[in-house]
């Protein structure tokens, strides 16, 4: 008998149609990662509901969990679909993956209001620093300096999604590297267990377009550079969290559902409970060479948007008729305020 | 001139006018006289120019008439253009530093010393300004003969339970009042009386959008989200007062819907789709610029088919335009909004009553047809106080379209999303988080077969697209008739949206003042009704009567039905200003060759 998860589905239910995307792009690694996290959090997949906006990227939904639906949007528009579909349903479990055009560029503005609400969100960002589709022009996450195949230099500084979020009051902030799984599945896991908008930045190679020496998002750039500031593991809820690290090293939060995420401090100092602290530390590191990976704030307790909206327990899309139109007597006391 | 006349208020915007010429407004509506007011606003919070019209109408006309037979004058700043418009005989109260008795013949003007009445009726300097505006209330109660008591019912309606402002505002008309009775003559050539048959029972006094906000509210709308924007914002505030009241749950406190205050107005499309998709009636309403934002996105919900309906409050452009001005200029843009082969529908309300009604029937048509519906209303009715009967409760359940749950998926022998097996170009779908899964799909904007996998077979597409011209033919049967008078004139009349109602007046004025006495058509929905067709199949010339410069409803017609696009004539009007019927009369005569009055 095959193996199945905690809901009694083998991997394959979360398997979705064969990546069009080229051989060894780190999206296809991030895709695995977000299967992987799906099984192992006993996700159901009619529960997940799939969003994305366009580019490389945003296909990808189409690659994994082919049992759930899917929203492929707009080009920057993921994170109003994304609200307006959890606010209609506020069972669905929404996974947002948009790339670096989408997020820092044509839906910045839409990524930052996501945040600000606190729309229930798993948004994972895979980010290139570079048009794919287009054939390989910087986007706005490019770092300064850093190099076209062509030899041009980005002269501009970049846009940190990371620092964004962080100012934006998110609860749950972090970044990887596409070729670390061992790191990016724990933080998938733990952010498809918040409540709220979770970011999961993940700098992820493009291997035609950036992938060379002068590239600060090549696969050796990122393996030569990248420095975890925090140990991730995640403990499901069915599991019994072990934590024998000296106290004050190691963070261990419960999560909504009863599931912990764990953070064992690898960078001395570096406080996840603090955004402040965060931000500070991403900013220290810019431009410096540093590329700081983790979970970098994780913060329970502010209400999610459909909380802060007031809404009945059940999907507004499920009510029946009865729960959406008000009576006649409603009508007839409004037609009488209007005489 | 008896309950047959055009009172102007010239004030200056954010003086607290409203409340005044409401007050105004409603006295006259409670004591049973056909009447309609119009707010002519600047885009301004306060300073500038701002006019109310009231128009009373033995007949029940209740579209705007030039020509001004009474004015307030209060404002410095447009008091000279404001007595222009005064018609020859007609009468003014005029604020005395004004200075206009004697500036025009035939006019009489009544100075009213309003600086030295506030300051004897309201002893704080601070509420001199907004009391000032209740004195010609009671100048003008006294010299029309509008019942006092009328006055104080209307003054108390306004001002429901501040007792203070109550007070001190019923002192401020009975000042004006008094100045009136002792200072100006008592015949005055206009009246009000009270009708032998009350025009106004049972009736209600409404604008077009918390009309269209309640027909949301009924219609069971669960997600709506919006940019606020000139004219349209009255609409979403007039809805989430509704929703506070009678859509919080009463067990829990909680509420049935969502209203989403948008970062833009691709947000508020893009939320609106997510919410529709996922199996809320979504709602989002804008103005004409906000429309052009929604382009891309409307132009995906058409393409894969989800259901939404956008009221578009339309006001006069391009560009910013004149934002708070009236129009209908948005036809040809929102038709085929969006790129590509993109067809979208079109309601067309010409009443509150129907901004209720239509806006109830777009939810049920976005649901059935699986695409965007647009509520094409304009700042005129959506702005304005309108009368009306009241709103009859919705008797048909909610047509939720062809939807089907896990039970239906689990009967199913196959679930393919974008397939036809109805033959009405109508496919079925299914709602993200159906236990079990089964009909899942992957929803997209690009390329997409039957299955909805994603494609770039060409001959995939053409088939997906001519399926969508199928759904479009349905539409055109299902959507509504168009209203047609025709007792057999070879000339025809068509109108749509506000240019009806003034449209029915230019009817009566052509048959009293001409010869021409045209049939008359009203477009109620796009895509066309056959009938709309048949109808100007059946007249030689068909006048097109529209707000906009281009006569967009008129090239619609002609694309549509380019074999008798020969026969459409337009009368247009693009000023900001509510069509009128004389210019109607006079556009049909001047197309008929027929001398004008």
């Amino acid at each position: 008998m095959s193996e199945v998860n905690r809901i009694g589905l083998g991997k394959d239910a979360y398997k979705g149609a064969k990546s069009t995307l080229c051989p060894g792009c780190g999206h296809d690694a991030i895709t695995a990662g977000i299967a992987k996290a799906l099984y192992e959090s006993g996700v159901e997949p009619w529960r997940l509901a799939k969003m994305s906006g366009i580019g490389c990227s945003s296909k990808t939904p189409a690659y994994f969990s082919s049992g759930s639906w899917g929203f492929n949007a707009c080009h920057g528009r993921m994170p109003p679909v994304a609200t307006g579909a959890v606010i209609a349903n506020r069972a669905l479990l929404p996974l947002g993956v948009s790339g670096d055009g989408d997020t820092a560029s044509i839906g910045l503005g839409h990524f930052a209001h996501a945040i600000r609400r606190n729309v229930p969100l798993c948004y994972v960002v895979e980010n290139n620093g570079v048009y794919g589709l287009t054939k390989g022009q910087f986007s706005a996450t490019a770092d300064r300096g850093s190099k076209l195949k062509s030899g041009d230099e980005n002269p501009l500084e970049p846009v940190d999604v990371c620092r964004l979020a962080l100012e934006l009051g998110c609860g749950f902030v972090a970044r990887s590297f596409a070729a670390d799984r061992r790191q990016l599945d724990e933080i998938l896991k733990a952010a498809l267990a918040h409540r709220g908008t979770a970011v999961v930045d993940v700098i992820s190679p493009c291997v035609t377009f950036n992938n060379h020496e002068g590239s600060t998002k090549s696969y050796d750039w990122g393996d030569e550079h990248r420095k975890a500031v925090v140990e991730v593991g995640f403990v499901p809820a069915w599991e019994t969290p072990e934590v024998e690290m000296a106290p004050g090293e190691v963070r261990s939060v419960e999560m909504p559902g009863g599931s912990h995420v764990t953070l064992r401090r690898i960078e001395a100092g570096f406080d996840t409970t603090d955004a402040g602290f965060a931000w500070s530390r991403l900013h220290a590191a810019r431009g410096s060479g540093e590329f700081l990976t983790g979970i970098f704030h994780l913060a329970t307790g502010r209400p999610a948007f459909d909380e802060a909206l007031g809404l009945v327990d059940e999907p507004i899309a499920s009510l029946p008729e009865s729960r959406l139109r008000p009576s006649r007597e409603a009508l007839d006391k409004v037609m009488r305020s209007l005489m | 001139m008896t309950n047959d006349f055009v009172i102007k208020v010239g004030t200056v915007n954010g003086s607290g006018s409203q409340t005044a010429n409401m007050v105004l407004l409603r006295s006259l509506f409670q004591m049973g006289i056909p009447c309609s007011g119009k707010n002519v606003f600047p885009s301004n919070i306060a300073g500038l120019p701002t006019w109310f019209e009231i128009r009373l109408s033995p007949r029940g006309y209740a579209a705007r008439r030039r020509g001004v037979d009474l004015l307030i004058a209060m404002n410095p700043a447009s008091a000279a253009a404001d007595l222009a418009e005064v018609l020859p005989g007609g009468a003014v109260i005029a604020d005395e530093p004004l200075g206009l008795a004697g500036k025009r013949a035939g006019v009489t003007v009544h100075a009213v010393p309003f600086g030295r009445l506030v300051q004897a009726c309201c002893p704080d300097p601070r509420l001199r300004r907004l009391v000032t505006n209740m004195l010609y209330v009671g100048v003008a109660g006294r010299l029309l003969g509008i019942d006092p008591a009328e006055i104080d019912a209307a003054l108390s309606k306004g001002l429901q339970g501040k007792k203070k402002a109550l007070e001190l505002n019923r002192g401020a008309i009975e000042a004006g009042r008094k100045f009136a009775e002792e200072n100006l003559p008592a015949a005055f050539p206009l009246r009000v009386e009270r009708p032998a048959v009350n025009a106004n029972a049972g009736k209600i006094l409404v604008d077009g959008n918390a009309a269209a906000a309640l027909g949301a509210c009924f219609a069971g709308v669960g997600v709506f989200s919006w940019y606020p924007i000139t004219p349209s914002t009255s609409l979403g505030d007039a809805l989430t007062g509704y929703l506070e009241e009678h859509r919080t749950d009463p067990a829990t406190g909680k509420a049935t819907y969502a209203v989403i205050q948008s970062e833009d107005e691709l947000a508020a499309i893009g939320m609106a789709l997510g919410a529709g998709w996922a199996g809320a009636r979504a709602m989002t309403a804008t103005s004409g610029p906000g429309i052009s934002l929604m382009g891309e996105l409307a132009g995906f919900a058409y393409y894969a088919e989800i259901p939404v309906v956008i009221a578009d409050i339309q006001r006069l452009g391009p560009s910013t335009g004149l934002p708070t001005r009236t129009a209908q200029g948005d036809l040809l843009q929102v038709a085929t909004l969006s790129h590509g082969d993109t067809r979208h529908p079109m309601l067309f309300p010409s009443t509150v009553g129907e901004a209720y009604s239509m806006t109830q029937d777009a939810f049920d048509c976005a649901e059935r047809w699986q695409t965007p519906v647009f509520l094409m209303s304009d700042l005129d009715l959506g702005m304005n106080l309108w009368t009306s009967d009241p709103f009859p409760y919705p008797e048909r359940p909610l047509a939720r379209g062809k939807v089907l749950s896990r039970e239906d998926l689990a009967k199913a022998s196959a679930f393919h999303r974008y397939a036809d097996p109805d033959g009405d170009g109508i496919p079925y779908r299914t709602l993200p988080g159906t236990e079990g899964g089964r009909g899942a799909y992957f929803t997209r904007g690009s390329g997409h077969d039957e299955q909805a996998r994603y494609t770039e077979d060409g001959e995939t597409y053409r088939r997906v697209a001519e399926r969508l011209l199928r759904k479009w033919e349905t539409i055109r049967k299902e959507g509504p008739a168009p209203e047609v008078i025709a007792p057999g004139s070879p000339v025809g009349l068509l109108a749509f949206g506000t240019t009806w109602i003034p449209a029915l007046e230019a009817l009566d004025l052509l048959r009293e003042e001409s010869r021409v006495e045209p049939d008359a058509c009203r477009v109620k929905g796009f895509p066309f009704h056959d009938a709309v067709r048949a109808f100007v199949a059946a007249h030689e010339r068909v006048h097109v009567v529209e707000q906009n410069r281009d006569g967009q409803m008129r090239k619609l017609l002609a694309m549509e039905m380019p074999d008798l696009a020969p026969r459409l004539r337009s009368v247009l009007t693009y000023d900001g200003w509510p069509i009128d019927a004389r210019r109607i009369a006079d556009g049909i005569l001047a197309g008929e060759k027929e001398p004008a009055r």
